[in-house]
């Protein structure tokens, strides 16, 4: 049987995930929170955080906030500032290949390399999302219609994907062979890279804020309807002409948070109305890990053994389930 | 029903401040900012510039404008403001209130449109008012010049009058006579130095279709001139009775602003006006497909409408408002008994055909027999 510890996070959680097996939550309110037991806060802003993500290697975690500042934030609580932006509102972030992290304001992308250099991306329209490719130091860009690919370190033309509309997240498939963006209107757009081929994955009542890639990289899983959409793929032409599996369905509540398990295909799914869920690929068989909340769950995050699911609420609600 | 209830008590208030560089907007900002009323606010602007508030909660926002893929040439969205109220929601409970300040030459609507077509943005915050800052001086020379000048006017639904100091009585006259000539439905205050009680700028209520009517108790009773003579006169003389208490009755109708009337008719047809249109109980199977139509195919002239409807056989009033093609209306209350049941329409748009609207929208009227 699944059990909860709560947390009392007591802020919106932005993200939530494991370092070093140590749960933590990233919070609107400046604060990351330390779950090992006793829960331990560090202020890695002033006011504001706005973004986290973990750097690739797992061994801390990046935040940015509207005081400017882009924090590398350890495990063992120490706060180092890789950069800063002095009155920008820093809400995207991405993490590369070699301890790169990507960050925009408005119509400004920044890529920093683990050495202290940056560099400068600047862009016509405003940024709408990054995501660096799984291989080579390139960076996706996202923004209105389209997306362009970026060479870090060299200076190639850049490539542009070009689909008229507001793009607003953008991911890589971790085999690095299509690129997907979330879009304004409620559907996400994808690119092959090969080809620059389009696809259109539409059908969602609200936008996509989550998603997840499965395993290997065989289903992305999505939010934004009343079942989390996984969309397959594998094989030659990806999710084109299929469709995708529907996973914790429900009448009365949308989902707003997916999180695929590191090792099984299987998916912890949050809702609007705080419930979490967990949903096996194969057969839809369903494990209810938490009732119903206050709020929509605003993060989910698995350890990397697949027994815990850490999970946070936009009102500050927030909780650690343990499978075993 | 309940739950919408419960959201609208929740949605955090935004107030947009428009009007030209100059104008004012930044001293009426930083007076908001200043003044001692126990709000906290989260400020957008487009640039920290004259701002002189030391505020965690003040946001630089590029404008960044999104047009919708929904084949609306009109449904245009400000992605930059969606960002940043996603952003300020994860710091919920540090403010009260938003401000967005848009640049000198914004357009509006997009902002307006952001609140109602963006569903994060809506179920988080709900427009309270529009307010433009008229600079009394300048503002007949913007009006020459550009078309946004007279798009804020239009959309606003506060308007304060400001700089009145720098010009002699009969050049207020005549610029008031301006405005209302193009927006007759805004509250109007006239100002020096943007010097205001705030209660008659913050917490308005404008887009709320409760109170719809409540901001004005006349704009849809007393419609009726509006197509004949001296519309704009005769409005004023309402504004002033109800709402400018502190001010003297300055304006009467007079030569003044008649010949103004005409005088800006005849030169520019394209500008900004305002109708309203009055007809008995409507058969709401006729009204919705004809208020479609209009919305549908004249929507990029019809810079706001409201109204108040009486369908037949129904008991309540139905309340409609909207921006562009955005069109919301809702049950609002039941008639009073001494409450004539009538329907009332008004557009605020350019180039509409006003005869074409007036009689399409008689012909949605229950016959009498």
């Amino acid at each position: 049987m699944p059990t909860i510890a709560a947390v009392e996070a007591g802020s919106f959680v932005v993200k939530t995930g494991f370092l070093n097996d140590v749960p933590y939550f990233a919070l609107g309110d400046g604060r990351v929170a330390f779950v090992d037991g006793a829960q331990t806060d560090i202020q890695a802003h002033k006011s504001g955080l706005l973004a986290a993500t973990e750097l690739l290697d797992g061994s801390a975690l990046v935040t940015s906030g509207d005081d400017g500042l882009i924090q590398k934030v350890s495990g063992d609580g120490a706060v180092e500032t890789l950069s800063e932006r002095p009155r920008k509102w820093i809400d995207i972030l991405a993490c590369g290949p070699s301890g790169a992290v990507a960050f925009a304001s408005g119509r400004t992308a920044w890529v920093r390399l683990s050495n202290g250099e940056e560099k400068e991306f600047a862009q016509d329209r405003a940024v709408g999302g990054l995501s660096f490719a799984p291989k080579g130091m390139r960076l996706a860009v996202s923004h209105y219609d389209g997306s362009t690919l970026l060479w870090v370190n060299t200076s190639g033309t850049p490539q542009k994907l070009e689909w008229k509309g507001a793009h607003l997240g953008v991911c890589f498939s971790p085999d690095g062979k299509y690129l997907v963006t979330a879009m304004q209107e409620n559907a996400l757009h994808g690119w092959r890279l090969t080809d620059a081929q389009d696809m259109r994955m539409t059908g969602y009542p609200t936008k996509v804020k989550s998603w997840s890639w499965s395993v290997k990289g065989r289903y992305l899983a999505t939010s934004g309807a009343n079942a989390a959409i996984c969309w397959p793929f594998f094989g030659k032409t990806g999710p084109m002409g299929q469709n995708p599996l529907q996973l914790g369905t429900r009448g009365d509540s949308l989902v707003s948070c997916v999180a695929c398990h590191p090792k099984e295909d299987v998916l912890a799914i949050g809702y609007q109305d705080g419930m979490v869920m967990m949903c096996r690929f194969e057969d839809n068989a369903e494990v209810l890990l938490r009732r119903p909340g206050r709020s929509p769950i605003s993060a989910l995050a698995w350890d990397k053994d697949g027994l815990r699911v850490s999970f946070g609420a936009e009102d500050g609600e927030a909780g650690i389930i343990s499978l075993q | 029903m309940p739950d919408a209830q419960d959201t609208a008590a929740n949605q955090i208030p935004v107030t947009v401040l428009t009007g030209y560089l100059g104008s004012g907007k930044t001293t009426l900002l930083n007076r908001i900012l200043t003044e001692n009323h126990g709000q906290k606010y989260a400020v957008i602007v487009n640039e920290f510039g004259e701002v002189g508030i030391d505020n965690d909660l003040l946001v630089e926002s590029d404008e960044e404008i999104f047009e919708m893929n929904n084949g609306c040439i009109c449904c245009t969205v400000r992605g930059d403001l969606i960002r940043t109220v996603q952003n300020l929601m994860k710091r919920r409970g540090a403010f009260d209130a938003i401000i967005v300040e848009t640049t000198g030459v914004a357009d509006p609507a997009p902002v307006a449109q952001t609140f109602f077509m963006d569903d994060d943005v809506r179920s988080a915050a709900r427009l309270d008012a529009v307010v433009a800052v008229v600079d009394a001086r300048h503002v007949l020379q913007r009006l020459e010049d550009t078309a946004e000048a007279e798009e804020q006017i239009a959309f606003a639904d506060v308007i304060l009058l400001n700089k009145t100091d720098l010009v002699t009585a009969e050049e207020l006259a005549t610029v008031e006579a301006r405005i209302r000539k193009i927006n007759p439905y805004a509250v109007r205050h006239k100002t020096e130095r943007c010097a205001i009680d705030l209660k008659a700028v913050l917490d308005r209520g404008a887009f709320d279709l409760d109170r719809i009517l409540s901001l004005d108790p006349h704009f849809l009773q007393h419609g009726h001139h509006e197509d004949e003579c001296g519309p704009d006169c005769d409005h004023e003389h309402h504004h002033h009775a109800h709402h400018d208490h502190s001010h003297a009755h300055d304006h009467e109708c007079g030569p003044n602003c008649d010949h103004d009337h005409h005088h800006h008719e005849d030169e520019n047809p394209h500008s900004v006006k305002s109708i309203s249109l009055r007809a008995g109980d409507l058969n709401p199977d006729l009204f919705f497909p004809w208020i479609n139509q209009v919305t549908q195919v004249q929507g990029p002239n019809i810079l706001r409408l409201k109204g108040i409807i009486a369908f037949k056989d129904d008991p309540e009033r139905y309340v409609i408002q909207g921006v562009h093609m955005i069109v919301e209306g809702d049950h609002q209350r039941d008639w009073k008994a001494d409450e004539p049941r009538e329907s009332r329409l008004v557009f605020i748009g350019r180039d509409l055909n006003w005869d074409v609207l007036k009689q399409s929208f008689q012909a949605c009227a229950v016959q009498q027999d």
